[in-house]
């Protein structure tokens, strides 16, 4: 690589989380490393060594790129397209706040500050496994739905995939999400506290479908989904949700499934903790009751008062957050910042999401941009002109049952706020400092 | 084995409202599946419904077997007496803690329902080798862990039924969902 070449070379942006830069809107106060001049092609060196300029300043002659003046890599003739090398440090991480001892039975979390729209990238959808990433041939692969039935069935993914399908938008969230952040600050980024959160198109069929073939035996009210890993992760789900939208997957976003999020087939229950939409399904078994089984007993309940533990608590509660400015971002001077961010709900559709700038005593509304839809991550946007001074920015979201996204204070004072708590779905802070640092202000 | 299709309850229902306007979301009259007996299902079959112990297999094992077992199998992750190890805490004691700020959440002190603990072990443990051991084997294992948990005595033998009988601490434990919970008010002005 030339000099020359080498100072045409777009900057990194270094720590992944600084380059809010992106987000502000008028050209002068964009740093050159940021990503939005990158794409605007007019980054050059010289600019990015000085600070944030003013709008008055001239911007300097344009030079004709490299990329105009030669030949681009060749098409290969197969082959699965990968993002930008500029994009490499977009990456969904393992936590680095509550480390397993081991990396088995573990999780990595969605770089959702980096998403745009509502769809995740299939290769940055969480990940939470029992016991490791199977590697399931789908020519090998079957699932079997017996117990209660009136004919126990078998199903080769070819006899599967031979139905009519389904394809529809919905988001999945862990029940673990935002553990590490209830009462006090743990994480730096939007990653780490709301990152066990993804959105796409699932496709697949309908769970109905084949209760219906193999014909519940009168009594039947429970099934067991089993997985086909190393943990044979299983859940027990009421028959009300398997007949009303619970569906075998296939794939997600548009093709197979990756084998972190179960090729070849999962089960799908929308708006609910994610470890009941069971991945490599292998089983299903129709009973009558539930099997209280370690994962949905000793794992995946919350802590109550006076001792106790709540169950089953599948629905994912209606919840937001803001991504764009979060936490370990840092703000190029006061002006026009655009507030973004995704809100959603397990129940339903959002319906309104507010927006603090003062910590909670006054809030606005937020534009939602469509499509709006049912159990799906809906984007909200607000434009925010930030006058320079200590801010304490929060969103709000509302569902179309009516429910209000509730404050960390008033869940914990239903629950029990200790140890391993799982559904936080509090109202979730950042704090500006006049300098433009963000940073996680839970407490 | 026979591969004759299922007669499909419903379907002429199905069929009637093809053309509707939900036509493409609705159960297409087929069935592309392979009939399959109870008994061939066996292998996967592994799961216990825990509160009745309905599932249980036949085979018994003592606690004395089950130490033995998991001091090859089990310390290397779990430690001596299931104390503590290189991939994973206790597995002992913790009965009295949840009503203290720091719960301590072990077979002993968190299952509700005994059988937990031999369907845990049989599907998912030893973690490097999942569904490898015998019921005699699951048996004995669960015995020790229970031993050590003082919820039998020290020369226990389990089987399905005494398995089933264990009185568990945490019994009475759990409240199944009763959210919503919080009742948050949307303010806008003056709030808090
Ligand atoms: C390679 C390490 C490893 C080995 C070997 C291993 N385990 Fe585990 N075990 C784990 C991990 C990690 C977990 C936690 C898994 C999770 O929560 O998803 C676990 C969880 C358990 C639990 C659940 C504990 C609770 O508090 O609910 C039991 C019981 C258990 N193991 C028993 C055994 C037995 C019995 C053996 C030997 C036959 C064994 N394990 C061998 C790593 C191991």
């Amino acid at each position: 690589m030339t000099d020359k070449q080498k100072t045409l070379q777009p900057i990194s942006r270094g720590s992944p989380e600084k380059y809010t830069e992106r987000m502000a809107l008028e050209e002068g106060t964009i740093k050159s490393s940021s990503r939005r001049s990158f794409l605007s092609g007019a980054a050059t060196a010289a600019a990015a060594a000085t600070v944030a300029s003013t709008t008055s300043a001239l911007a300097a002659p344009l030079e004709v790129q490299p990329s105009s003046k030669s030949m681009g890599r060749t098409t290969v003739p197969t082959g699965y397209g990968m993002p930008s090398k500029y994009e490499a440090d977009v990456t969904r991480n393992r936590t680095d706040i509550f480390v397993n001892k081991q990396n088995f039975s573990d999780w990595s979390m969605t770089p959702i500050q980096h998403q745009q729209g509502i769809v995740t990238p299939n290769g940055l959808m969480f990940e939470r496994h029992h016991a490791g990433i199977p590697d399931i041939d789908p020519d090998t692969h079957d699932l079997v739905i017996h117990g209660m039935v009136r004919q126990p069935m078998k199903y080769s993914m070819s006899d599967l995939m031979r139905y009519p399908s389904v394809s529809r938008f919905h988001f999945m969230e862990c029940s673990g999400n935002g553990l590490t952040d209830w009462l006090s600050v743990k994480s730096d980024t939007v990653q780490q506290t709301h990152g066990l959160l993804s959105c796409t198109q699932w496709t697949g069929v309908p769970v109905s479908w084949l209760l219906d073939e193999v014909g519940l035996e009168a009594g039947a009210k429970w099934l067991l989904f089993e997985g086909a890993d190393g943990s044979a992760h299983a859940r027990s789900i009421p028959l009300d949700k398997a007949m009303d939208d619970a569906l075998l997957v296939f794939a997600a976003g548009g093709e197979m499934l990756r084998p972190e999020n179960g090729y070849p087939l999962r089960g799908f229950m929308p708006g609910w903790e994610g470890n009941t939409s069971v991945k490599w399904l292998r089983r299903i078994k129709v009973s009558d009751q539930p099997w209280h089984l370690r994962s949905e007993t000793a794992r995946y309940t919350d802590p109550m008062p006076e001792g106790k533990w709540r169950q089953f608590s599948m629905e994912m509660e209606c919840k937001s957050v803001i991504t764009n400015p979060s936490g370990g971002m840092q703000l190029q001077g006061p002006g026009l910042y655009e507030i973004q961010g995704f809100a959603w709900s397990g129940r339903g559709k959002v319906s309104s999401v507010d927006i603090t700038l003062d910590g909670g005593k006054s809030w606005r509304t937020a534009d939602l941009e469509g499509p709006v839809m049912d159990r799906c991550l809906t984007r909200f946007r607000y434009r925010w002109n930030w006058d320079g001074g200590p801010a304490k920015i929060a969103s709000r979201a509302l569902d179309s049952t009516g429910y209000v996204q509730p404050t960390v204070a008033e869940l914990a004072s239903e629950r029990a706020i200790v140890g391993f708590v799982q559904h936080h779905n509090g109202i979730f802070p950042w704090a500006v400092s006049a300098s433009g640092e963000v940073t996680n202000a839970i407490a | 084995m026979q591969l004759h299709k299922i007669a499909i309850a419903g379907g002429l229902a199905f069929a009637l409202s093809l053309g509707g306007a939900l036509a493409n979301s609705s159960k297409p009259a087929v069935s592309f599946g392979t009939p399959i007996t109870e008994a061939d299902v066996a292998a996967w079959d592994i799961d216990v419904q825990t509160p009745t112990g309905k599932g249980l297999p036949a085979g018994s094992g003592t606690a004395a077997q089950g130490k033995e077992l998991f001091d090859a199998q089990c310390v290397a992750c779990h430690g001596a007496d299931a104390g503590g190890g290189s991939q994973y805490g206790s597995m002992v004691g913790g009965v009295g803690s949840f009503v203290t700020e720091k719960r301590r959440l072990t077979p002993g002190s968190m299952y509700p329902y005994a059988p937990i603990l031999f369907d845990y072990i049989k599907r998912a443990m030893p973690m490097t080798a999942p569904q490898s051991l015998s019921n005699d084997e699951v048996y004995a294992l669960t015995a020790y862990i229970y031993a050590l948990n003082e919820l039998v005595a020290e020369d226990a033998v389990l089987d399905a039924a005494s398995l089933a009988a264990i009185e568990m601490p945490n019994r009475d434990g759990f409240i199944v969902d009763d959210r919503p919970d919080a009742a948050a008010v949307r303010c806008m002005d003056d709030c808090e």
